[in-house]
C-alpha cells in the first residue's frame, strides 16, 4: 500500500510537469487555433533562465592563498561568488536559492518572447493549414534549440536544489504510518504544489476577470467578439505570452530534477502532444486530467512487481494508453465536438 | 683436377656476398610492409593519433578529461613540458623525441557517447585523417565498437575508460588492449570491504544502466555479492541519459531491501545517486539495518558533480591522484601544472594508453601493427601509477592492483572527493581470462 501510495505521488509530480507544458499547448491551441511545436523549446528556454541566473550569481572573485599550496606546487585559489562578498550570507543564500528566485528574470524574459515569437512570426500563420503551422513551428523550434546550443553547448547544466529542501518530507506520519514508511523528496512536493498553483492560476485566470472572460468568448466565437469592438487580436497575443511563461516557468523549477540541455524541449515535445491529444484537442481541463493520469501510469509501470511482469512496459505505457484511450474515445478525454475534425 | 684454393680475401668476397643474399628476402619483406598495413606513417608522412572520445553526451566531461590526458601525452612524447610519466615509466624506451624518432600529431573526434558516431567518428579519423592508432571511449558500447571496426581494418585501438567486461572478453579483439580495469574484477574487489562493512546478510537491490556495460556491472556486483551470502531482490533497467530516475528510486524503498546498488556512471549516476539521498533512502533502516548505497565505479568528476550525496558511498577505482607513488605524483604534477585541475581516472588513462602505444611501437622498432601488438602482449611495465603491471596476452586486459574508495565525510578542497580504503593487490584481481568467452582474431591486418 505504501509502495503504491509513494508511486502515486512520483506520478503526480511528474504529471505536474506534463500538465503544465500541455495546458500552455492547449492555451495557444484554444485561442489562436495554432498547433505549436515550438512549446517544447519553450519549456527548455525557461530552464535556460535558471542556468543563466546562476550563472551570473555565481560570477567568482578569485583570491589567491600563498599558505596553501596545491600538490603541483602553486597557490591554491580560492573562489568567492560575487554577491555573497557584497551581501554576505544573505548572498550566500541567494546563491543557494538560484533555480526559485531565476522565477523573478524567467517571468518577464518568457513574457517577452512569447509575445514576440507570435507576433513576429506565429500571426502570419493563423489562417494556413495546421499542417504549415506545424512544420513553421518545428522549424522555430529546431532553431531556438540551436541557438542555445551555440551559447551553452551540448551538454546538460545540473541546477542545485537549495540545501534545505535536499532531504525527504515524512509524510507517513500525516497518513498515521509509522516514521520514515513514506517518504519523498521535498523538492518534489514543492513542484507539486507549484505546478497545482500555476494551473490553478491560469484557471482563475480565465475565469474569474474580464481579460479571461474575453479570451474565453474568442476561444467560443472569435469573429463575434471582434465584432463586438473587442481587439481580441491584441489579447491572444497576450494569452500566447502566457503560455510562454506557463512553459518557462515550469521548466525552471523542474531543473534540479532534470539537468537541462539544449535537447530538452524536443524531448518534452512528443510527450506532452500525447497529453494534449489524450485530453483532448482544446480543452485545459483535459490537458491537465491528461497529463497527471499518464505521469501516474508511468510512474506505477516502473514498479518493479509490473515491470517484472513485462519488461519495458514503462517505457512504452503512455503510448499504449493513448492508443487505447483514443480507440474508445477519438476526441479524446474532454475533446469537443468539431476540433481539428474538419 | 681443379685444386680448391681459398685466400683471406676471396673468403671476405665470398662471405659478403652470401650475407647479402641471405639477406635480401628479409630486405623486401621488410619493404613489403611499408604498403601492406593501414596508414603507414611513411605513406602518410606523419604520425597520427586518433582521439575518439565523448565531448557531447552523457558521459561528456569524463571524455574531455580523457581528452585532457591525451594531449600531454603528445606533448611530453614530444619532448615538451616535464615529460611527466615518461620519467618514471620503465623499461624506459621512451626519449621524448616523438616516436621512432619523429614527432608525433594528433586529430581528435566526438563520439556524442554514442556507439554509432563513435564507429563513425573512429572510420573517419582512419579514413579521411591517415591515423595509425585510435584510442579513446567511456562507454563499453563505444570500445566494442571502435575495437570492432579497428580490427576488420587493421588499425590497433587502445581503449579509454571502458569498464564492462565485453571489451577484453567475449568481444575482445587482436587489435584492441584495455589498461582500465573491468566490472569482473570491481566485484573482486569490492566484496571483501562490503562483508567487512555491511556484513553477510543484507537484500540488494540494482538500479542498471541499460546497456552493455551496465549488465556486466551488475552481474558481476551480483555475483559477488551473492557469493557473500547478499540476496538480491530485485534488478532494474534504466534508459541510458534518462536524468530523472524517481520513478525507478521510488519503489526501492517498500522493496525490502537494505541495499542499493547503483550500476550507472557518468551524468546517470551525478543525477541517481543524489536523488536517491534526496528519496531518504539513506536515512531509513530497513530489516533493522541501516540502509545503505553502494556505487560500484566511481570517478572523481562524478563524486564531484553528486556534491554532499557521495559521502560515505562505497566504490572502485582504476587510479586516483592522491596516491603516493612517483608515478602517480609526477602525473599529477604535470597535469595541475598543464590545467590548473588535478588529473581524473579519465585523463590518467589515456594518457597511459598514449604512452604504451608508442613505447610498443618503439621496442618494436617499427609501426606494423603485428609487431606492435606483439611488442604489448605480455608487456611488464611499472612507473604509472598503478603498481607492476601485465599487459596479459592471452585476452589484452592490463592486470593491476585496483583501488576501493569511499566518498570523503570532511573534504580539504572541491577535489579531495574520494578516500582511498584498500588496495587489491594484482595477484588476488588476476582471474582467469577463459571465463569469457571470445577470440582475440588474426595478427595479420586488412587493408583499410
Amino acid at each position: 500500500m505504501t509502495a503504491m501510495l509513494a508511486q502515486l505521488l512520483n506520478g503526480l509530480d511528474k504529471g505536474g510537469a506534463y500538465a503544465l507544458i500541455a495546458l500552455g499547448l492547449t492555451l495557444v491551441f484554444g485561442t489562436l487555433g495554432v498547433v505549436n511545436f515550438a512549446h517544447g523549446a519553450l519549456f527548455m528556454l525557461g530552464c535556460f533562465c535558471a542556468v543563466t541566473f546562476r550563472y551570473l550569481i555565481t560570477i567568482e572573485t578569485v583570491t589567491v592563498d600563498p599558505t596553501k599550496l596545491t600538490p603541483w606546487g602553486s597557490p591554491v585559489e580560492v573562489r568567492t561568488p560575487l554577491v555573497q562578498n557584497w551581501f554576505g550570507d544573505f548572498g550566500a543564500v541567494m546563491v543557494d536559492y538560484s533555480v526559485p528566485i531565476s522565477l523573478i528574470l524567467a517571468v518577464p524574459t518568457m513574457l517577452a518572447i512569447g509575445i514576440a515569437m507570435e507576433r513576429g512570426l506565429i500571426k502570419h500563420f493563423y489562417k494556413r493549414t495546421h499542417a504549415e503551422q506545424i512544420l513553421v513551428t518545428f522549424g522555430l523550434a529546431i532553431v531556438l534549440q540551436e541557438v542555445v546550443k551555440a551559447f551553452f553547448g551540448a551538454n546538460p547544466y545540473p541546477q542545485p536544489i537549495p540545501t534545505d529542501l535536499r532531504s525527504a518530507a515524512d509524510i507517513g506520519i500525516l497518513l498515521g504510518l509509522e516514521p520514515r514508511t513514506l517518504t519523498y523528496p521535498w523538492w518534489r512536493i514543492i513542484y507539486l504544489a507549484f505546478s497545482l498553483f500555476v494551473i490553478g492560476g491560469v484557471f482563475a485566470f480565465l475565469q474569474f476577470t474580464t481579460f479571461g472572460m474575453v479570451v474565453r468568448a474568442g476561444m467560443a466565437d472569435r469573429e463575434t467578439v471582434g465584432l463586438m469592438g473587442i481587439d481580441i487580436d491584441r489579447r491572444f497575443t497576450i494569452v500566447f505570452g502566457l503560455a510562454a511563461v506557463v512553459a518557462g516557468v515550469a521548466g525552471v523549477m523542474y531543473t534540479p530534477l532534470l539537468p537541462p540541455n539544449y535537447h530538452l524541449g524536443m524531448d518534452f515535445l512528443v510527450l506532452s502532444f500525447v497529453v494534449v491529444v489524450v485530453g483532448g484537442m482544446g480543452s485545459l481541463p483535459g490537458a491537465v486530467v491528461a497529463g497527471f493520469l499518464l505521469g501516474i501510469l508511468q510512474s506505477i509501470a516502473s514498479m518493479t512487481e509490473i515491470k517484472s511482469l513485462i519488461p519495458g512496459i514503462d517505457q512504452v505505457i503512455i503510448y499504449l494508453v493513448a492508443v487505447i484511450i483514443l480507440l474508445v474515445l477519438p476526441r479524446g478525454l474532454m475533446g469537443r465536438r468539431g476540433v481539428m475534425e474538419s | 683436377m681443379t685444386k680448391f684454393h681459398m685466400n683471406r680475401r676471396t673468403l671476405i668476397k665470398k662471405a659478403g656476398l652470401g650475407a647479402a643474399a641471405l639477406s635480401t628476402p628479409y630486405f623486401f619483406t621488410k619493404g613489403a610492409w611499408a604498403d601492406s598495413f593501414c596508414n603507414n606513417p611513411d605513406t602518410v608522412g606523419k604520425i597520427i593519433f586518433g582521439f575518439n572520445v565523448p565531448q557531447t553526451g552523457s558521459y561528456a566531461e569524463e571524455g574531455l578529461e580523457q581528452l585532457s590526458g591525451y594531449k600531454l601525452a603528445i606533448k611530453h612524447l614530444n619532448g615538451e613540458g616535464d615529460g611527466g610519466l615518461l620519467n618514471t615509466f620503465s623499461p624506459k624506451t621512451l626519449k621524448g623525441n616523438g616516436v621512432l624518432g619523429r614527432k608525433v600529431e594528433y586529430v581528435t573526434g566526438d563520439t556524442q557517447t554514442n556507439t554509432d558516431a563513435a564507429r563513425d567518428g573512429a572510420r573517419r579519423m582512419i579514413e579521411r585523417d591517415g591515423v595509425i592508432m585510435v584510442t579513446g571511449c567511456v562507454t563499453t558500447g563505444e570500445a566494442v565498437a571502435q575495437q570492432s571496426l579497428c580490427q576488420e581494418m587493421g588499425v590497433i585501438y587502445m581503449s579509454g575508460l571502458t569498464h564492462g567486461n565485453e571489451t577484453t572478453g567475449k568481444d575482445k579483439r587482436r587489435y584492441g588492449f584495455r589498461h582500465y580495469f573491468n566490472a569482473h574484477q570491481t566485484g573482486i574487489a569490492i566484496a571483501p570491504i562490503l562483508e567487512r562493512e555491511y556484513g553477510k546478510e543484507r537484500r540488494a537491490y540494482h538500479i542498471t544502466a541499460d546497456y552493455n556495460w551496465g549488465w556486466s556491472q551488475e552481474a558481476s556486483m551480483k555475483a559477488a555479492t551473492e557469493a557473500l551470502g547478499w540476496e538480491t531482490v530485485a534488478a532494474i533497467r534504466t534508459p541510458l541519459g534518462l536524468g530523472d530516475f524517481s520513478q525507478y528510486l521510488t519503489p526501492v524503498a517498500h522493496s525490502g531491501a537494505d541495499i542499493l546498488i547503483i550500476n550507472h556512471y557518468g551524468h546517470d549516476m551525478v543525477n541517481s545517486l543524489p536523488q536517491a539521498v534526496q528519496f531518504g533512502l539513506r536515512e531509513r533502516m530497513a530489516n533493522d539495518k541501516q540502509f545503505e548505497i553502494i556505487v560500484p565505479m566511481f570517478s572523481e568528476l562524478m563524486a564531484v558533480g553528486a556534491g554532499d550525496a557521495v559521502k560515505g558511498i562505497i566504490g572502485t577505482q582504476n587510479w586516483n591522484w592522491q596516491l603516493d607513488d612517483a608515478g602517480s605524483q609526477a602525473f599529477t604534477k604535470s597535469y595541475g601544472e598543464e590545467y590548473g585541475v588535478p588529473p581524473s581516472q579519465s585523463a590518467h588513462t589515456g594518457y597511459v594508453q598514449a604512452l604504451l602505444y608508442a613505447d610498443a611501437v618503439e621496442r618494436a622498432g617499427t609501426f606494423y601493427p603485428p609487431e606492435v601488438i606483439k611488442a604489448l602482449e605480455g608487456f611488464e611495465f611499472d612507473g604509472m601509477g598503478n603498481g607492476p603491471t601485465l599487459y596479459r596476452a592471452e585476452d589484452h586486459q592490463c592486470m593491476k592492483e585496483v583501488l576501493v574508495v569511499r566518498g570523503n565525510e570532511n573534504p580539504s578542497s572541491r577535489f579531495d572527493v574520494l578516500n582511498l580504503i584498500g588496495k587489491t593487490p594484482r595477484e588476488e584481481a588476476t582471474y582467469d581470462p577463459s571465463i569469457f568467452e571470445g577470440e582475440l582474431g588474426p595478427y595479420e591486418p586488412n587493408q583499410c
